[in-house]
């Protein structure tokens, strides 16, 4: 100690020497500074221009314009025998078949006139084809009404105001999502349905609403308007299910036994190695796997969220095993050295010291993993997921989709300009479960901290 | 009690001088004979150990240790770093399993119960052997799941009142319950160090070992909780046997009855305590106490 200082004091040249080098110091760690700053910038201004562009396209596809019309039942159209009833001593067989005889004597009613009439009815100085009225209203309309018909046949011969949902191109038109200035030969619309909508748009007839069938409907093609995400969503809970109940148990249990358990050998180095290389596989290659394996081989059905599932799984595996190990590791050998010392046998050790530690790293592992496996497209698309379904799958093995495949389907959907904006609202829509699912993994995560 | 801080601290500071058993670098004195002094009244023995060589893979930590470790008394491990003194003490509860490539030759015996016999369960030994490590280690539970959890895993109580009643027992004897008795049920990392290192006291004891293993357990503490802790050795030292492994050369001297020096992985001298502090037999065991290692 007292060599040193007596040195320095005795070279003056050591300390001009030294206030140099203490210059070119600062200097590099401003530099740093700034490069750091400079990144971070960068990356936050990517992320706001990222979200403001989704927000900005997808945001309006929440709002859809509905059409308020007086919808007249005209008798004259709808000619049905009254609605049957139960009769005395009229089997329930007999009830029901001629119950099916009346709904399909309804079915057959020209719906669609019904609301060509009743807009007609609205716009009563304006020249109006068939055609261009029907362009201004979703087709499934017409079901709608048949529904309202078939549940209260009393609405015959009466005027009942309704919200019909306007047509995607109606949409495209009010939104400006279409150059408005284009030709009659390119635009969407008939010119009469353009005015049409114009005019009832400015006198409040047609109004934005929410577009609640984003949420409650299923794909759709021929009533664009009306398509929703709900099948998309319930397919990606299922194979959300299916993920966390086999991919938590086995990756868990399989970090344990690696970490804790297996002899330290020439196989489970193996073995770690390849679980960190299946971790970079790109996933379409589990896509591939998983359509060789559990679709030809096993015959499990085409698009089926359980094959989904299972290939996420397949996916997430490794992410758990991973997280797990390295949870696992950071717990002090001092906790398993008390248990042991105690006589706590090695499991006793594991699950009653060293595991419960680790919980909050496993769940946000697993939380992890399950956004991932949630966000992810490719293997899906090999394993027919990107059919196109119109129905609620009611079990995992019923034909579904996901949500980002969805996404990726709406994305190539030839009516381009509906579908972009809506495509940015089912990546809102994404983005929102994302959010939450990260949202429940810090919750928690900091309830487990706090009880440990 | 004679127990001096300052002075306990300067001999720390003095009598460490590093030395890593290198058995390649030291000339091993072949055939020596670690330099025994019997007890002027002997005690029953307890454990005992014959020509116990350590491995860590290829390298060898303890050469032919032979010691008897007599029963209800304190004997107490002492030299420099290195030494092999927590090795050997880590033998005796078989922890040395849980170290990956350790492997450990020649006989242990306790009540001359082959302790490495193949048939024997570690976990029946570890509740007969209990341990109190260097740096307090408490779960990360509360003060009562810390005690409990021994009786409770070797099924010890028989009804909730029973588990009650050894907890505040042992806490009673490690000297702690007066200080915890109103938060039993908080955390045990919430407590000091001293607290905690007598609340892993008070979890071995639960168990109700006859033999307490104690690896340099004031080490990590200041003076006045080492105080609190070699006071409840002393105590203890009525009920069980138990062999504690310090640096502290103080320490040995308040709180043990026989002391064994380890030197390079080799017993220098084991004998009575006030005979090893005072006149001991082997040059290097006086270097050593003196401070004039190296």
């Amino acid at each position: 100690m007292t060599d040193i200082t007596a040195s320095s004091a005795a070279s003056a040249p050591n300390r001009e020497r030294i206030k140099a080098s203490l210059r070119r110091r600062q200097a590099a760690e401003t530099r740093f500074r700034a490069f750091g700053i400079g990144s971070v910038l960068i990356a936050v201004g990517f992320v706001v221009f990222l979200f403001s562009t989704i927000l900005h396209d997808g945001l309006p596809a929440f709002w859809q314009p509905v059409v308020t019309v007086d919808v007249f039942f005209d008798p004259e159209i709808i000619e049905v025998d009254p609605k049957p009833e139960p009769l005395e001593g009229q089997s329930a067989a007999e009830f029901q078949r001629a119950s099916l005889d009346w709904q399909r004597q309804v079915t057959m009613v020209n719906w669609n006139r019904i609301i060509q009439n009743s807009v007609a009815r609205e716009a009563p100085d304006v020249e109006l084809s068939a055609r261009e009225i029907q362009a201004l209203i979703e087709s499934n309309e017409r079901y709608r009404l048949r529904d309202m018909f078939v549940v209260s046949p009393g609405l015959l011969g009466s005027t009942v105001p309704l919200e019909l949902l306007a047509s995607a191109n109606v949409d495209v038109w009010l939104k400006g999502d279409i150059d408005r200035s284009l030709g009659n030969d390119r635009q969407q619309l008939p010119e009469a349905t353009r005015i049409l909508a114009d005019r009832f748009y400015e006198d409040g007839r047609i109004r934005m609403a929410f577009a609640s069938t984003l949420f409650t409907n299923t794909d759709s093609r021929n009533a664009p308007a009306e398509a929703g995400l709900l099948g998309a969503f319930i397919g990606s809970l299922y194979m959300m299910l299916i993920v966390i109940v086999l991919a938590v148990p086995i990756g868990v249990a399989s970090a344990i036994y690696l970490e804790e358990f297996a002899p330290k050998n020439k196989i489970t180095d193996l073995i770690e190695v390849n679980i960190n290389n299946l971790a970079a596989v790109p996933s379409i290659v589990f896509g591939l796997l998983g359509a060789a394996v559990f679709i030809n081989y096993f015959q499990l059905p085409l698009s089926a969220p359980l094959v989904g599932g299972l290939v996420l799984t397949l996916m997430t595996l490794p992410t758990v095993i991973i997280a797990t190990r390295a949870a696992l590791r950071a717990v002090p050998p001092s906790l398993r050295q008390a248990a042991l010392g105690l006589g706590a046998s090695k499991s006793q050790a594991v699950f009653h010291h060293v595991l419960p530690v680790t919980y909050p790293g496993i769940l946000t592992a697993t939380i992890i993993g399950v956004a991932q496996a949630i966000g992810e497209t490719a293997p899906l698309l090999l394993i027919g997921m990107n059919a196109f379904v119109t129905t609620l799958p009611t079990t995992p093995l019923d034909q579904s989709t996901a949500l980002p495949v969805q996404i990726f389907l709406w994305e190539g959907n030839e009516n381009r300009n509906y579908f972009e904006p809506k495509t940015a609202a089912a990546i809102i829509i994404l983005l929102a479960v994302m959010l939450v699912l990260n949202a429940i993994a810090i919750i928690l995560r900091s309830r487990f901290e706090r009880r440990a | 009690m004679m127990f001096n801080a300052p002075e306990s601290q300067k001999m720390n500071t003095n009598a460490a001088p590093v030395a890593i058993a290198d058995p390649k670098k030291v000339d091993l004195p072949t055939g020596f004979k670690t330099v025994r002094t019997p007890d002027p009244e002997p005690r029953p023995v307890r454990v005992h150990a014959d020509d116990v060589c350590v491995f860590y893979g290829s390298k060898q930590a303890l050469f032919d240790v032979s010691i008897d470790i007599p029963e209800k008394a304190v004997t107490a491990f002492i030299g420099p770093s290195g030494c092999g003194k927590s090795t050997f003490l880590r033998c005796l509860n078989r922890m040395n399993d849980t170290i990956e490539g350790a492997r450990v030759e020649g006989k242990i015996t306790l009540d001359g119960e082959d302790l490495y016999d193949p048939k024997l369960d570690v976990v029946e030994l570890r509740a007969r052997i209990g341990m109190v490590f260097q740096k307090p280690n408490p779960f990360p539970k509360t003060i009562f799941e810390n005690v409990a959890y021994g009786p409770r895993i070797h099924g010890l109580a028989r009804s909730k009142t029973d588990l009650e009643q050894i907890v505040v027992e042992s806490l009673k004897k490690a000297s702690l319950f007066n200080e915890v008795k109103d938060r039993l049920h908080e955390v045990g990392t919430g407590l000091s160090g001293g607290q905690q290192q007598r609340l892993c006291i008070a979890r071995a004891i639960a168990v109700s070992p006859e033999v307490i293993l104690m690896d340099e357990p004031c080490s990590a503490l200041d003076p006045i909780a080492t105080a609190k802790i070699e006071e409840l050795i002393d105590e203890l030292r009525a009920n069980y046997t138990i062999v504690i492994v310090t640096h502290s050369m103080q320490q040995a001297a308040r709180v043990s009855q026989r002391t064994a020096f380890f030197h390079l992985g080799i017993l220098v001298e084991e004998g009575p305590t006030e005979m090893m502090f005072t006149s001991p037999a082997e040059k290097r065991t006086q270097d050593y106490i003196t401070g004039r290692f190296g």
